[in-house]
């Protein structure tokens, strides 16, 4: 667990309305079973990782011991137990994004975040680690920022994107050369 | 009944067992490193990888059950095979260091490789290596040496009840782990060594201290509490090296407390050696013609309603018989075995014993617990009652302080009255023990240690009078003992109608009592007795032997065969592990040597001579049957009004679980538990 933690946490108001209905989805003993939509709520509340407190506050709401919460946290990668910036870069290495030249997005992602992995930089914008595939190889090499796909990219476009969002003016999402969905490179049919 | 066919030999096997239940009736032996008979299947070590006809793949015999007419093969190539590619992966991480390896020549990988392994390996990468976890003062790991069997997680969720151990990331790189390494607050913690089938667990105390091979194996009974759980003491040389459990399905299964476990350092430390006198307020070192020529000097000084007999926790029968004999001889009345202060005038031995039988408290549909903190007074039996518990949802009460039991229950308050409403059937559990049809209730010492016991003990009976504590197949009435000697000492009459510890004590004060005379006696309130002189009979220089004027050295359970009454009822044999320090003796032999020195003519001359006398005078103890229903004798008539109790708060008598009698208190490993203990609780 990461040395950096925050004090207490609890939902706040628009958590407990996704909690509420998260747990819905379950009988009322086995409420455990909502452990994962909860994580993924204290996550997006306390921007984008789990500390110490959110995840025992978790297992106190779910009633389960804190170990089994903990288990639950390691064994998915989605869930991040450091700090991570405010636009959390995820870029895939798996083979065909590697193919297609996911180590040119790797090069862009250290000039102009940090030259490691997971470090918080720009004051607290960004943050970028390598992961494995997302599911949008047709459209490789691509990267993931919090919740958004940017796909079809190369070095400069993937700058242009990061650079877009230090000067808080954030290119669309979705494929950067003019791809529909997962059409031909031309978007034959 | 099913018929099926293990390595075409047919065989008629229960319709739910497994494949390899089934096997071991047919006498085939099925490697495994993640099935254990006492935990739930995880089916996740694939070593137990048997053939079935008809299946394509090996089947994982654990966790698959029998069909009628199935076909095993256990022998075969492809079995062969399959044990030496699991192995191969099992073996591909893990360290060979078996050389420096605490479970070396006890483990079960070591024993399946060579077994079953192909005696070579093929892999050629990067092993993985894994940082220690720290779990507290007991366990020692090496999680290199892990190959997440799990077995340790599951017995601290099912057995233990502490849900602390958990598998933390994955694949590759999983690690077993406690939350944040804390230590794993358990009274039963240290079993997972013994479910460890490798060396990733081990005994911390026990480390680099010898290899099992080297120790001699004795096969005895423990006395840290009073379920007298089945032990085996390994020794070397003189030492004490380490108590494991035994099988027993009657009492401990095969788990022991860590207090069991661990309490045999303090063996070795504080040991009382010599006989010891006082002169000049200072204690010298004496011989035994010597300080037993005082005590029957003393003996002979004081008169008999001036003498008091204590006894302690640890005492095996045999001693407390001649204890109860010398005291009759001479005549005295103020014999005492009950330290903790328990005061009820008992008649019979239904009235003090736990009559249900700890295994049969799986039968109970009921049960109510009356001050008595089981979890720590009794951790076997705790555990016993966790497992009925989540098996069969038992409804279970509380009358005490609300702590954590490991288990769900009721919490009724810590307020006595609440027994008065349950009696009338105005509270709501009076419905549930109305339903029951084999109710239990265990009644915990401290509350039969105040000045209205009585009154308490009155209402207990009319409770279990009134809902059905008691029928032909069923004794639910339970009194939980804590101190190992205790039953048996109450069997032999070590205490007077109308006495108790407490106008002992008083009498001391008042001078009336001048001469102690107390078999390991060590949990009095000292500051109560110092007006009187003290003869301490003991092993450790303890509470007792500080106060004590005169000491004679005696042996530890470890270091005699002895006879104990556990709270059950049941007689079982302690056996010599090893010998007293120094110039000390075996109790009895003390006792008997005093007697002589009085010029009492007993004529016992031998260890079997003596049991022979014990069992002709109260054959009765020799008579315990498991499946005996005793029939409880009523204490008190009917006639005790329904006391309105004032001050009715209960207080435990354990305050530190860890640190209950003088071996206990002598060692450095329980120390070491209290503090971890302490420490988290702040």
């Amino acid at each position: 667990m990461s040395s950096i933690q925050n004090d207490n946490f609890s939902f706040d108001e628009k958590s407990q309305g996704l909690a509420k209905i998260a747990l819905a989805k379950y009988p009322n003993d086995r409420k455990q079973s909502a452990v994962m939509p909860f994580l993924d709520i204290a996550q997006r509340q306390n921007g984008g990782w789990l500390s110490q407190p959110s995840i025992e506050y978790v297992a106190e709401q779910l009633e389960m011991p804190f170990i089994k919460v903990w288990e639950v946290v390691t064994f998915y990668t989605m869930y991040n137990t450091k700090p991570v910036g405010k636009n959390f870069v995820q870029v895939c290495t798996t083979t065909p994004c590697w193919l297609r030249g996911s180590e040119n997005i790797v090069k862009a992602c250290k000039e102009i975040i940090s030259e490691n992995q997971c470090d918080v930089a720009h004051n607290n914008l960004f943050s970028w680690m390598e992961v494995e595939c997302l599911g949008a190889c047709v459209n490789a090499p691509m990267i993931q920022i919090n919740d958004d796909f940017y796909e079809d990219l190369d070095y400069e476009s993937t700058k242009n994107i990061l650079q877009s969002l230090i000067d808080n003016k954030p290119l669309k999402i979705g494929s950067q050369i003019g791809r529909l969905g997962s059409r031909g490179a031309n978007n034959a049919q | 009944m099913k018929k099926i066919k293990v390595d075409n030999k047919e065989i008629e096997v229960d319709d739910h067992l497994t494949i390899m239940q089934a096997c071991e009736e047919a006498g085939k032996e099925i490697p495994r490193f993640c099935y254990h008979d006492k935990l739930s299947i995880a089916g996740n070590c694939r070593m137990c990888l048997v053939e079935v006809e008809g299946a394509p793949k090996p089947v994982a015999s654990c966790a698959m059950p029998i069909n009628e007419g199935m076909s095993i093969r256990t022998n075969t190539e492809k079995v062969k095979k399959a044990r030496e590619g699991v192995m191969e992966f099992l073996l591909i991480n893990h360290p060979l260091d078996c050389p420096v390896c605490d479970q070396g020549g006890e483990c079960d990988l070591q024993d399946q490789t060579i077994a079953y392994g192909a005696g070579h390996s093929r892999f050629n990468e990067n092993k993985r290596s894994v940082k220690e976890k720290h779990m507290g003062p007991l366990i020692k790991t090496y999680m290199t040496r892990c190959i997440h069997c799990t077995r340790c997680i599951r017995f601290a969720e099912e057995v233990a009840g502490v849900n602390e151990i958990g598998a933390v990331n994955r694949g590759e790189n999983m690690e077993i782990s406690t939350y944040l390494e804390k230590t794993i607050d358990s009274e039963l913690s240290a079993n997972v060594i013994d479910l460890c089938p490798v060396g990733a667990l081990t005994s911390k105390p026990y480390q680099f201290e010898a290899r099992p091979w080297e120790l001699k194996k004795t096969e005895t009974i423990d006395v840290m509490d009073a379920v007298g759980s089945n032990i085996r003491v390994d020794t070397y040389g003189w030492k004490v090296k380490r108590v494991l459990p035994r099988l027993n399905e009657d009492i401990n299964e095969e788990w022991i407390s860590d207090k069991t476990r661990y309490a045999c350092d303090g063996l070795l430390t504080q040991r009382l050696d010599e006989p010891y006198i006082r002169i000049e307020n200072k204690l010298t070192t004496s011989s035994w013609s010597h300080a037993l020529t005082k005590v029957t000097d003393l003996l002979n000084e004081y008169k008999a309603d001036e003498i008091a007999f204590l006894t302690g926790d640890l005492c095996d029968l045999e001693t407390l018989y001649l204890f109860k004999k010398l005291a009759d001889q001479l005549k005295i009345n103020n014999i005492e075995c009950r330290q903790e202060g328990c005061n009820i005038p008992f008649t019979n031995q239904t009235q003090y014993s736990f009559n249900t039988k700890i295994a049969n408290i799986e039968k109970s549909d009921c049960l109510i617990i009356v001050g008595s903190n089981v979890r720590q007074e009794a951790p076997i039996i705790n555990a016993r009652i966790r497992k009925h518990k989540i098996t069969s949802n038992l409804p279970i009460a509380v009358v005490g302080e609300n702590l954590d039991l490991t288990y769900d229950f009721t919490h009724l308050g810590d307020d006595l009255n609440v027994l008065s409403s349950i009696l009338d059937g105005s509270h709501e559990f009076s419905k549930k023990l109305e339903a029951a049809n084999n109710p239990m209730i265990i009644i915990g010492n401290s509350i039969l240690n105040r000045d209205d016991s009585i009154s308490i003990f009155s209402i207990i009976e009319q409770l279990i009078h009134k809902f059905k504590f008691f029928h032909e197949s069923w004794n639910g009435f339970n009194v939980l003992q804590i101190a190992a000697a205790r039953t048996g000492a109450l069997n032999l009459g070590l205490f007077k109608q109308g006495n108790s510890l407490e106008k002992i004590y008083q009498s001391i004060e008042q001078n009336k009592i001048k001469l102690i005379i107390s078999l390991g006696a060590d949990e009095l309130e000292f500051p109560r007795i110092n007006k009187a002189k003290v003869i301490y009979i003991g092993t450790h220089g303890d509470r007792g032997a500080n106060t004590a004027d005169i000491i004679l050295p005696s042996a530890a359970y470890t270091e005699k065969d002895g006879l104990y009454v556990n709270t059950e009822g049941r007689l079982q044999h302690a056996y010599k592990a090893t010998f007293p320090p120094g110039n000390a003796k075996e109790d009895w032999k003390i006792i008997n040597e005093l007697s002589n020195m009085l010029s009492f003519d007993w004529g016992i001359i031998d260890l079997p001579n003596l049991r022979e006398r014990l069992k002709s005078e109260h054959a009765e103890l020799f008579e315990f049957d498991n499946n005996k229903i005793n029939k409880y004798e009523r204490l008190l008539a009917n006639k005790a009004p329904t006391a309105d109790f004032k001050n009715s708060n209960i207080e435990y008598l354990i305050k530190d679980f860890y640190l209950t009698n003088a071996i206990a208190r002598n060692s450095k490993t329980m120390a070491e538990c209290s503090l971890a203990r302490n420490e988290a609780k702040d």
